[in-house]
């Protein structure tokens, strides 16, 4: 008590040193509205006057007004004139900076050029320290093997589940080895994209786009692109490439810096990055100034990348592809590929043996081996007054014209390219006369050849998905002569026939294989390596089947180049049927052993969820998610194995399976005990708590009422029987 | 096993009932009307007639004598099951949408409806069984408002004076009821409405259905979770087996918001699922439209 009162008398004593040292006032005291400008004229006095007006204009021309007040010139007194340099105070650091950047280097006159400098600086460079001192060497961290997913011992591969808000990553390989790999905390994005080879993934915010990998999944990049909305990768991965709907607009005080927008970029939406520095490299306008006109869906990917990332082009519809070299982005060659009417262009792919080739001649330097194989372009114009369409083959960067085609009556065309680049077809919509129909041809164009031959395909129907058959020389069409099709209306399903065609090596034209009538199908998904095709009808509130087909039943395995000679077509056979209800989406996984099919709540929300099947048509699993959104297979990039392997392993297959069967015998039995010994444990664990409420109900209430209930519960013992199935054969009796 | 077809409401049902015994079924309909039926050949016993608007609710004493209803029309009817006699009718501001006896049949629960300005109340009554029990006392025993999102489903629990409580947010939760306090709650325990209560035979568990697609048999003293059955539908009805590791759900698509009328895509199947290890065992098929109940005989 006394303590206290002492306190309270001795006000004054009290040390309040460290409080003033906390809340001390600091004064401002340095110079950065200062700059000093050297190159002024020497004049004496009687000059000044007519010296300040003059240079006050020369600043205020610039955007930064000075008063001659907040001018002060040093004199030589000695000498009477003054020393050549003088003083200027601005009213804030930003104005000394603008001023800085706009009369640096400024000409004043023919002998006299400011140059400014910061008060500060003068300071800054005269206190400095003249010892160099070696700089920190920042320790080494190795980053994480963004592809350590392959080095997976059962050699699964992964899929991407995007439901509600949340985002989980699950291994796929045989029914026990498939689990749940990653399930990452993302918050707030639109949706998720693999990069082309499964290295990345990322995900659209508002702030813009993150990528991830890793076997940790840690943030590796991100691009500062708000409100984004698209997203493209180039195909190797070096690249990547946003589109918004807004236009960019760079706010005062954003950061600034190579991985940001610059002022210049305002107004434009589509921007291109570089993956591994994060860099900006240049952004562009999707908006090509044709107001006015009818405005046409914008096509994605808006820039198309050469199958090599060297290149990137862009049409402008009617006028000019143009092509950008990377990693500089500038125009190649400094000018467009001017076109007139061109509507549509694509890159040839680049075959297995290309991208060898390519790789060699980067491994071994530019002059050892021989030159890489030129990119190429394909593009159609349209029909112009007497002008006939044209489909046009041009090499890149020689700009060489290869082939060109002029075709007739032509309402629409599109190109596909073979995914080794063996072949383009061009697949023309042709109207009659009178405009009132519309009838189909394939321009097939054989690209490996010499002068490119080009074979026709007429068809009677309008075709409405063209696919080829990955590697091989086989492409299935869906065609249709329902009066319904273009006037899509609710629970109407478009009949539709589906085609397989093959080239005949001896004729060397493309032949029909099969035509299977009658079907509903729309869509045609080939497996990744070949043979095998699914096809599926998507988008209708009716039907939803799913047929798979092997294209090579009777062979025992392809030989490469080995046509099947004697009954043209007689290896199609059907594998098996399915049935996802409402399916918005299939897609095979990399390997083409599995099938996956969806049904986004994006697209409806009946039975939202997706289905796993094999490459037979069996259900592998099934889940039906409220508000499923998202599944994508995680893509997978070249394998490593030369040609000479891959064919070691083919030869020797018997072998290399064996150890894969004897693995596949014990995990079945293991499974069987595992799933019994969880049982058991889900039993017991229920009995246990039931025994416990029991005596806790018992003890609370105590009557005879309780001890009736007893013996009825007693019945209520759970057992579990399990029915194991050793063999069951099926046998056809014939009478 | 045959299935026997049960028709004799007009409207669609919202509440099946057995009795102690299993030999008699309560159904109580849209159609203002509850019905009775002998449980082994499906033959009507006999109608109650007397509410004036959808019977939302029964439910029976152990002895079979009396049963209790509560209705649209603002009414908690209380019945003679032999004579179709209603012996008393309590008069409230809003609907009644949910009636329970107790273990001792000498009390019954109701949860009244929250509308035109009156709460959700839930009132517990004491019934007189003397007699031909035609004189009953108006006032509850005891009357609460549970706080919150109101209630939707309750029964009596082995506990004295305790019931537990399903409410529209999804909540569970244990009221004294002679206190009127909440003793306990479980605000996760679905994220929709909760649609259906039905308790263990010994009322140490029960199982809850709701609108979120799922059905959770909890413990009724800690209301830990203690299964999860997850479906693909929304769930108006969930039942327990007797003497069986089965439970019993109902559900499917409003009729409102089935766009088109293919039978898949309402998901009209009654669903098997085993108790403990929470894995679907079966279905069946054949109704219609939503399934609305579900009971097993206990």
């Amino acid at each position: 008590m006394s303590g206290v009162t002492q306190n309270v008398e001795n006000v004054d004593d009290i040390d309040y040193s460290d409080i003033e040292a906390k809340y001390k006032v600091e004064y401002d005291d340095s110079f950065d509205n200062t700059l000093i400008v050297d190159g002024v004229p020497i004049i004496d006095k009687s000059k000044l006057e007519r010296l300040l007006t003059k240079i006050c204009k020369e600043f205020s021309r610039k955007g930064v007004p000075v008063k001659p007040d907040d001018i002060f010139m040093p004199w030589d007194e000695s000498t009477g004139k003054s020393k050549g340099y003088l003083f200027m105070d601005f009213r804030n650091a930003n104005d000394a900076n603008t001023a800085l950047l706009a009369m640096d280097n400024h000409p004043f006159d023919a002998k006299h050029t400011f140059k400014l400098n910061r008060f500060d600086d003068g300071e800054k460079y005269a206190n400095m320290d003249e010892t160099y001192v070696e700089p920190e060497i920042e320790e080494y961290t190795p980053r994480e093997h963004l592809r350590a997913w392959l080095t997976d011992p059962q050699g699964r591969d992964q899929y991407v589940v995007y439901r509600g808000d949340d985002v989980e990553i699950f291994w796929h390989g045989k029914p026990s080895q498939c689990e749940l790999a990653y399930k990452p905390d993302w918050k707030d994005f639109l949706y998720v994209s693999w990069s082309p080879q499964g290295t990345y993934i990322a995900t659209l915010h508002r702030q813009g786009v993150r990528l991830w990998g890793g076997p940790s999944w840690k943030p590796q990049q991100r691009f500062a692109h708000p409100l984004v909305k698209l997203i493209d990768f180039s195909p190797c991965e070096n690249y990547v490439v946003t589109w918004s709907n807004e236009p960019i607009v760079v706010p005062e005080g954003k950061p600034q810096g190579p991985q940001y927008f610059s002022p210049d970029d305002e107004g434009n939406n589509l921007a291109v990055w570089d993956i591994k520095s994060g860099h900006l490299l240049r952004t562009f306008s999707t908006n090509t100034g044709t107001e006015g006109a009818v405005k046409r869906q914008m096509q994605w990917p808006a820039l198309k990348w050469s199958p090599d990332d060297k290149f990137v082009a862009r049409v402008t519809p009617g006028q000019m592809i143009s092509v950008h070299e990377l990693p500089s982005m500038f125009l190649h060659d400094k000018k467009s590929l001017k076109i007139e009417g061109v509507v549509d262009f694509e890159w040839c792919p680049l075959s297995d043996k290309d991208r060898d080739e390519v790789e060699k001649v980067a491994s071994v330097g530019a002059k050892g081996a021989k030159k890489a194989p030129e990119n190429m372009i394909a593009y159609w114009t349209p029909e112009v007054a007497n002008q006939p369409a044209r489909v046009t083959l041009l090499s890149f960067p020689g700009r060489a014209i290869l082939r060109q085609k002029n075709l007739f009556n032509v309402s629409e065309c599109k190109l596909h390219w073979q995914n080794q680049g063996d072949f383009l077809c061009v697949k023309v919509d042709r109207h009659t006369k009178t405009k009132k129909s519309i009838f189909c041809n394939l321009e097939i164009f054989r690209v490996r050849e010499k002068d490119f031959p080009v074979e026709v395909v007429e068809l009677k129907d309008t075709v409405t998905d063209f696919s080829w058959e990955p590697k091989g020389e086989r492409f299935a069409i869906v065609s249709t002569n329902d009066p319904n099709l273009g006037n899509p209306g609710p629970g109407i399903t478009i009949k539709t026939d589906v085609s397989f065609y093959q080239l005949d090596r001896v004729k060397n034209d493309f032949k029909l294989l099969k035509t299977l009538p009658n079907r509903t199908s729309n869509a045609i998904r080939w497996s990744p390596r070949g043979r095998f095709v699914v096809l599926a009808t998507v988008g209708s509130s009716t039907k939803s089947e799913l047929e798979f087909w092997d294209l090579d039943f009777t062979l025992e395995d392809r030989r490469d180049g080995q046509v099947v000679k004697e009954d043209w077509g007689s290896s199609i056979q059907s594998l098996g049927l399915a049935d996802h209800y409402g399916v918005t989406d299939v897609e095979w996984d990399p390997s083409g052993r599995y099938l996956a099919t969806s049904a986004s709540a994006w697209t409806h929300t009946l039975e939202n969820g997706y289905a796993i099947w094999d490459f037979r048509g069996q259900e592998l699993l099934k889940q039906i998610q409220d508000r499923f959104k998202q599944f994508l297979w995680r893509p997978r990039p070249r394998t490593l194995l030369s040609k000479d392997q891959q064919k070691q392993i083919r030869k020797n297959l018997k072998e290399f399976s064996r150890v894969f069967e004897e693995e596949d015998q014990r995990e079945s039995e293991n499974v069987n005990t595992e799933l019994l010994a969880l049982r058991r444990r889900l039993v017991d664990e229920w009995n246990a708590w039931r025994a416990r409420s029991k005596k806790e109900l018992g003890e609370g209430q105590g009557h005879d009422h309780a001890k009736e209930k007893q013996s009825e519960e007693d019945k209520e013992e759970i057992e579990v029987w399990v029915e194991e199935v050793v063999e069951q054969i099926e046998e056809e009796v014939e009478d | 096993m045959r299935p026997i077809l049960l028709q004799g409401h007009e409207r669609s049902l919202t509440q099946i009932k057995y009795n102690r015994d299993g030999d008699l079924l309560f159904s109580c309909s849209k159609d203002h009307v509850i019905n009775v039926w002998y449980t082994h050949n499906g033959e009507r016993l006999g109608t109650y007639d007397g509410h004036n608007g959808t019977v939302w609710t029964v439910d029976v004493d152990s002895e079979s004598r009396f049963f209790v209803s509560g209705s649209a029309d603002n009414q908690l009817r209380l019945w003679n099951v032999a004579t179709g006699k209603c012996l008393y009718t309590w008069e409230f501001p809003t609907a009644v949408k949910r009636v329970a006896f107790s273990e001792d049949d000498k009390q019954v629960v109701c949860i009244t409806e929250q509308r035109m300005g009156y709460q959700c109340t839930i009132r517990v009554f004491n019934i007189s069984r003397i007699g031909d029990s035609s004189k009953q006392s108006k006032e509850p025993a005891h009357i609460f408002n549970p706080i919150g999102s109101k209630a939707t489903v309750c029964a009596f629990t082995s506990q004295p004076s305790i019931i537990f409580t399903g409410h529209e947010s999804g909540k569970v939760a244990l009221f004294n009821f002679k206190t009127g306090e909440e003793v306990d709650s479980n605000e996760r325990a679905h994220s929709d409405v909760v649609t259906d209560l039905q308790m263990s035979p010994d009322k140490t568990y029960c199982i809850t259905s709701s609108k979120d697609k799922s059905a959770r048999i909890h413990d009724t003293k800690t209301l830990d979770v203690i299964k999860t059955f997850t479906t693909e539908t929304p769930l108006n009805s969930a039942a327990i087996a007797p003497n069986k590791p089965y439970v019993l759900l109902g559900g499917g698509q409003e009729a409102m918001s089935v766009t088109t009328t293919s039978l898949r895509q309402g998901k009209f199947e009654t669903r098997f699922w085993h108790k403990v290890f929470e894995e679907e065992v079966g279905r069946v098929k054949g109704h219609f439209g939503p399934i609305n109940t579900c009971v097993f005989f206990l």
